[in-house]
This record gives C-alpha cells, sequence and structure tokens, in this order.
C-alpha cells in the first residue's frame, strides 16, 4: 500500500487537468490527515478532490441546519466519520439507565443524515473497541457497549438497504483484518485528536475512494485467472489433471481449494471469469472437466484462452471478447514475469503482486478490496452464461453470409417499459456501468431514476432483448425529457454492449419516434458528450438520420419525427 | 549510536516526510527554523523516526521536547 507521505506528496501535483468530484468531510475528531489522504489517494485514481473539511467536531451542526458550509458546499459525496472514540465517550457519560438507548440514539441521528444530506453519503461504521467492563458477559448484557457499538454495526446495514444514496465504508472490516494496534495509535490521538494511526490512513482513504470510484462507474468486471500454480498447485502439462494440487485435506491442496471457492463467489456476484494460461488447451481444460476436487467448472469461465501465445496478445482477446476496458480487468498470476510483461503491455489492467506462498494469496487479495461495488442485482449473477451465450451467437454468424438472414435467425424479441419498481435496480446499475455505448454519461442512483419514473417532464423507456440463445435482460434505456410541446431531448440513451449489432439502436429510436407521433412531438435532439471512453458512439445520431445542429455549444442533433421512417430492424415487440 | 549518527540519521527522516532535501538540522534547531515543521507534521515525524529507530516515544516525551537535541537525547535514552 502506498505510504501517507506519498499521498501527502501526490497534492504538489498539478491536478487541474482530472475530473473534479466535489467531497465534503464531517467528523466528530479531527480529521486535516484523513483529507489529506482522501485528497492524494484521489490523485492515485485520477480524481481532483475538492474537499470541503468541517470544522472538527460540527456534525450535527452542519447536518442539521440548512444554511450551514455543508449544505451550501452541496457535495457531490459527503463522508460522515463518527468515532468510536468519542461514542464511548458519550456511553459512558450516560445514565446506567440511558446507556440501553445509545444505539438507538445514534440511528435516529443517522436517519436524519440521510433525510437532509443531498447526494451520495459515505458513512464510517464503527470499529470495535473492548471496553471489557463486562468482558465476554457483554455479549448477554443488552446495555454493555459491546452490544450497543455491534447493534449498531448491524442496524447501519438495514439504513444502507433502505437508502440507496447511503454507503457505508467498511473501517471496521479494515480494523478485523489489520488489529486495533494498527489502526489507533495512543501517541497520534494524544497530540492530535486523531483517531486513525498514520499508517491505517491510507487504507482507510483507499476504502472510501473505492466506493466513489465505483459510484463514478470505475470498478472491476472481470478476473483473468492463470492456471498452474495459482488456480492449482503444480503444472498440468507435467504432473496430470489427476495429480495436480487442488482439495481439502492436509497440504497446501486447501489453499488453491479455497481460492477457487473465492473466485467461484465472484463468479456467482456476477464478475466475468475468464482463463489466460501457458499451456495446451486440452491439457488445461482436463482438470476443470475431470478433477473431481475442483471447485470451477468450466460453466464457470467465460472466456478460456489457453496456447503458446504471449499472455498480452491473449489478454487483448479476451478484452475483444467481452468489450469491457482493461481497467476493469484484474489479472492474477504467480509468475512474476509474466505479471510484468502484462503490465507493461496491457495498460490500465491492475495486476496485483501475488505473494510467493499460494497459501497467502487470500489474505493478500482480501486486502485489495478489488471489488468494490455501488449496486448489485440478480441479473449480475447470470452475466457469465451470457458472455457463453455470445460466443455461440459469434459462432453462428459465421455461418451467415448475409446479416439480415443472421439477424433474422435469431429470433429477437424486445419488451418496452418504463420505469417501475421491478427494473429500477437493473436501470441504476446499467447507468453505473455503461461507459462506451452512453450518449451523455449522466450517471443516475436508484432513488432518482424512481424518481424520473414518477416526473411528467419525462419519458423514460427500457428494453430487454431476448432471442433464440438466451435472455439478455435489460440492455438499453432511454429518458427522454420534454422541452417544450414540440420538442424532445435525448437525456440519457445507454446500451449494453453484448447487443451491439443486432439492430437494436434502430428499434430503440423506432419507439422513441413512435412514441413522440403519438404525443404530438414534432423534433427529437440528442447531444454527444464526449468522455475518454464513448468513442464509439460519437457518429451515433448522423448513423440514425440526425442532422447536426449548428451554433450549439455541444454536439447537438436533430431529427423530424413526422417524415421519419421506420428503420430496419429484426426484432419484434414482446 | 553516538548522538552525531542519531542526529544525521533523524535528518534523513526529517528530508523524506517534509520532501524537502535542504533541511539541515543542528542540536539548537526548533520547529520555526523548519520550513513544514508544524503541529501536524510533528506527529508525522514522531511516527517515522519511532520506525526508523525502532522505538516508542511516550505521549508525554513527544510533547516534552523543545529543540532537536532534547529529542536526541530521548532517542538516545530508549
Amino acid at each position: 500500500m502506498i505510504g501517507f507521505k506519498e499521498l501527502k506528496n501526490n497534492l504538489k501535483k498539478d491536478r487541474s487537468a482530472l475530473p473534479v468530484k466535489k467531497v465534503a468531510l464531517i467528523g466528530d475528531v479531527a480529521t486535516q490527515f484523513l483529507s489529506v489522504a482522501i485528497k492524494g489517494f484521489g490523485v492515485e485514481k485520477g480524481y481532483n478532490i475538492d474537499l470541503f473539511e468541517a470544522d472538527f467536531n460540527q456534525v450535527e451542526q452542519q447536518v442539521m441546519d440548512p444554511t450551514s458550509e455543508l449544505h451550501h458546499f452541496s457535495a457531490d459525496y459527503t463522508i460522515v466519520f463518527q468515532s468510536t472514540h468519542k461514542l464511548l465517550e458519550k456511553y459512558s457519560n450516560t445514565s446506567p439507565s440511558g446507556q440501553i438507548n445509545v444505539a438507538d440514539n445514534r440511528l435516529d441521528f443517522i436517519r436524519t443524515i440521510c433525510n437532509s444530506v443531498k447526494g451520495r453519503i459515505i458513512y464510517y461504521n464503527y470499529p470495535e473497541i473492548e471496553d471489557t467492563v463486562f468482558g465476554s458477559y457483554a455479549n448477554k448484557v443488552p446495555s454493555s457497549f459491546t452490544y450497543q457499538l455491534r447493534k449498531l454495526n448491524f442496524e447501519l446495514m438495514n439504513i444502507a438497504q433502505q437508502n440507496p444514496n447511503f454507503f457505508i465504508c467498511d473501517i471496521a472490516g479494515l480494523q478485523n483484518k489489520f488489529g486495533r494496534d494498527m489502526m489507533f495509535s495512543s501517541t497520534v490521538y494524544v497530540s492530535t485528536e486523531m483517531v486513525l494511526s498514520i499508517d491505517s490512513l491510507p487504507y482507510v482513504a483507499a476504502r472510501t475512494m473505492d466506493i466513489i470510484c465505483a459510484a463514478e462507474g470505475k470498478f472491476k468486471k472481470c478476473l483473468i485467472l492463470d492456471l498452474d500454480n495459482t488456480t492449482w498447485g503444480g503444472i498440468v502439462g507435467d504432473d496430470g489433471w489427476e495429480n495436480i494440487q487442488v482439495g481439502h485435506g492436509l497440504g497446501i491442496g486447501k489453499a488453491f481449494t479455497e481460492f477457487q471457492e473465492w473466485v467461484k463467489k465472484l463468479k456467482n456476484r456476477g464478475i466475468i471469469i475468464a482463463v489466460c494460461s501457458k499451456n495446451d488447451e486440452d491439457k488445461a481444460k482436463a482438470p476443470f472437466e475431470k478433477n473431481p476436487e475442483m471447485v470451477l467448472k468450466l460453466e464457470d469461465i467465460a472466456v478460456f484462452v489457453a496456447n503458446w501465445n504471449n499472455k498480452a496478445d491473449n489478454i487483448r482477446h479476451i478484452q475483444s471478447v467481452l468489450n469491457i476496458g482493461f481497467d476493469s480487468m484484474v489479472f492474477l498470476d504467480d509468475n512474476p514475469f509474466e505479471r510484468n510483461m502484462v503490465r507493461e503491455n496491457v495498460p490500465d489492467i491492475t495486476v496485483p503482486e501475488l505473494p510467493e506462498d499460494p497459501g497467502e494469496y487470500l489474505e493478500y487479495l482480501y486486502s485489495l478490496n478489488l471489488f468494490e461495488t455501488v449496486s448489485y442485482s440478480n441479473a449480475d449473477a447470470d452475466r457469465t452464461l451470457q458472455y457463453q451465450v455470445e460466443s455461440q451467437r459469434a459462432s453462428l454468424q459465421q455461418s451467415f453470409t448475409n446479416e439480415a438472414d443472421f439477424l433474422k435467425s435469431l429470433d429477437m424479441v424486445s419488451e418496452v417499459k418504463g420505469f417501475d419498481s421491478f427494473n429500477t435496480s437493473r436501470v441504476a446499475q446499467l447507468s453505473q456501468r455503461s461507459n462506451q455505448f452512453n450518449l451523455r454519461t449522466v450517471r443516475y442512483t436508484e432513488a432518482e431514476i424512481e424518481a424520473l419514473g414518477k416526473d411528467n417532464q419525462y419519458a423514460d423507456f427500457s428494453f430487454t432483448l431476448v432471442d433464440k440463445f438466451g435472455d439478455n435482460g435489460l440492455i438499453c434505456v432511454i429518458i427522454l425529457k420534454k422541452q417544450d410541446a414540440e420538442t424532445l431531448f435525448v437525456d440519457t440513451w445507454y446500451m449494453s454492449c453484448r447487443v451491439l449489432k443486432r439492430g437494436m439502436e434502430n428499434f430503440t429510436l423506432n419507439t422513441i419516434v413512435s412514441y413522440a407521433k403519438k404525443n404530438g412531438f414534432k423534433r427529437i435532439i440528442g447531444e454527444y458528450l464526449p468522455t475518454s471512453k464513448n468513442q464509439m458512439v460519437e457518429e451515433h445520431y448522423p448513423k440514425l438520420g440526425f442532422g447536426k445542429l449548428e451554433g450549439t455549444e455541444t454536439l447537438r442533433f436533430e431529427l423530424n419525427a413526422d417524415t421519419y421512417e421506420d428503420r430496419e430492424c429484426y426484432i419484434t415487440t414482446k | 549510536m553516538d548522538q552525531n549518527e542519531i542526529l544525521a540519521k533523524v535528518q534523513e527522516v526529517f528530508r523524506d516526510v517534509l520532501d524537502d532535501d535542504a533541511i539541515m538540522l543542528t542540536p539548537q534547531t526548533t520547529a520555526d527554523d523548519v520550513e513544514g515543521w508544524d503541529s501536524l507534521s510533528h506527529i508525522q515525524l514522531i511516527v517515522a523516526i519511532e520506525k526508523a529507530f525502532k522505538i516508542k516515544f511516550t505521549s508525554k516525551e513527544i510533547l516534552s521536547w523543545k529543540n532537536v537535541e532534547e529529542m536526541i537525547e530521548c532517542i538516545a535514552n530508549k
């Protein structure tokens, strides 16, 4: 982990070219070092953090007073750090009969924060301080500090589930990993009123930035695995599929079993798993097919590449099949040479420096928190299947000479719906994830999507796509703003790259224009806001027959609804 | 380790933490003489010195030093 000193030095760098995020930090302990660490980590992650730091111990005042500096600042993210230390002090100064309410009182205040702070809230949960007043017996005593603290951390998770804009930064988890003696330093506390040690600051800042990055659409989507000595022990080409080290019992095999169990959980959560191995393909696949101790099976792997080409080329191939950015990929390999080769040749990919001892892989990987997210829906779990189906489609396409015949053969059906309680979470999630096919890259949270669905000034559409190979789920979202009685502005158009080249754009535009005609709108205005990732859709509107508007500050395009004729497509409406 | 060696090592820590290779410490140097040595960076320096010498200061010691000499004496006595 980068040190606090380096984070501090980052602030001397020129940050003016980086995108700015407004972050407020309010705490009941001194936060100067924390704010330095967060700004410094922002630079590491490519953000210029414009940080408002409230004066020490003003949490309540800043939150409750609608005219406070906090509300004035209108942050994208508000970090709230109410420390266990101060809570313990409060608890100790509460009459014994009142101590049983300490957690509930704090929870009430946190609900107030949820209701009065705009933007996203990042709330630090409570690393435990065991005061040993009752010893372990505290677990039997609801008014004990231990009981109140654990109740508070538990109920915080419920608040987070009820408030889509409220995110817990799990610094209690950090303390579980590193220990209280690492997290807290009495000399630092006594001389500065700061409860985080200097060594812990980079980790706390990293966890905080992980949430901000995920909310900004920067997160990992794919894990690429080497096989020999990474996924199992030994070399399958030499040892044979029956003799590789994997499986419970004594010895190093269980380290690989547990590693595979971790990978399987990631896969079930929606992370795409790929394999990149220097091996003969049949030898590399044999353990997956035949070794009963293997936790991972071939159906868990979305893209399987085993050959003798160099790994950088193979990873580029995996990238082209999955159509996601290199910065959303993690590559795990036990071999330092391969790691460096990939790092040097594949920019932006994350390549952790795995420890030499496979027994340490997991604890090391836990410490990196590689897969932070700000959303989760059941559709995530099916993603591997969808990518596997995509490679089947690719092979079918090769058998057709004419694209239209191919598209017809897919029997595509789309369901078009507004936003409702069933699809808001997926709509919001796709809003966070879509980088390439995204015309304006406006990110919406679940709460915002829900509000848009009820707002008469907007018309919104979600699209699913099913074909004969499978269900792609919800893959496209349109939000139209009724600019005036005759004009619709395309506020949002994003689509999953999984369904490129299927005529979905035509189907979507046909749907938009038919809505416009039915409701008396004459013109549709589209806008393209370039980002580092959405070059793919630079020509999107011209290709669909929109004319470029002159004299506008941004790239805007116009379509006349009356003269529009439906564009050719082979998708039917469900 | 004699006092001069300690001073040299402490100076190295100061240069590293404050990111300034021009820092020269003498026994008489105080916080006012070094740019960037304020109450906040003081604790950063303390933690770095503790690591460099593999020692621990008490909270009382940290708050008692008036100049570099007193700090060095304290290190020498550990």
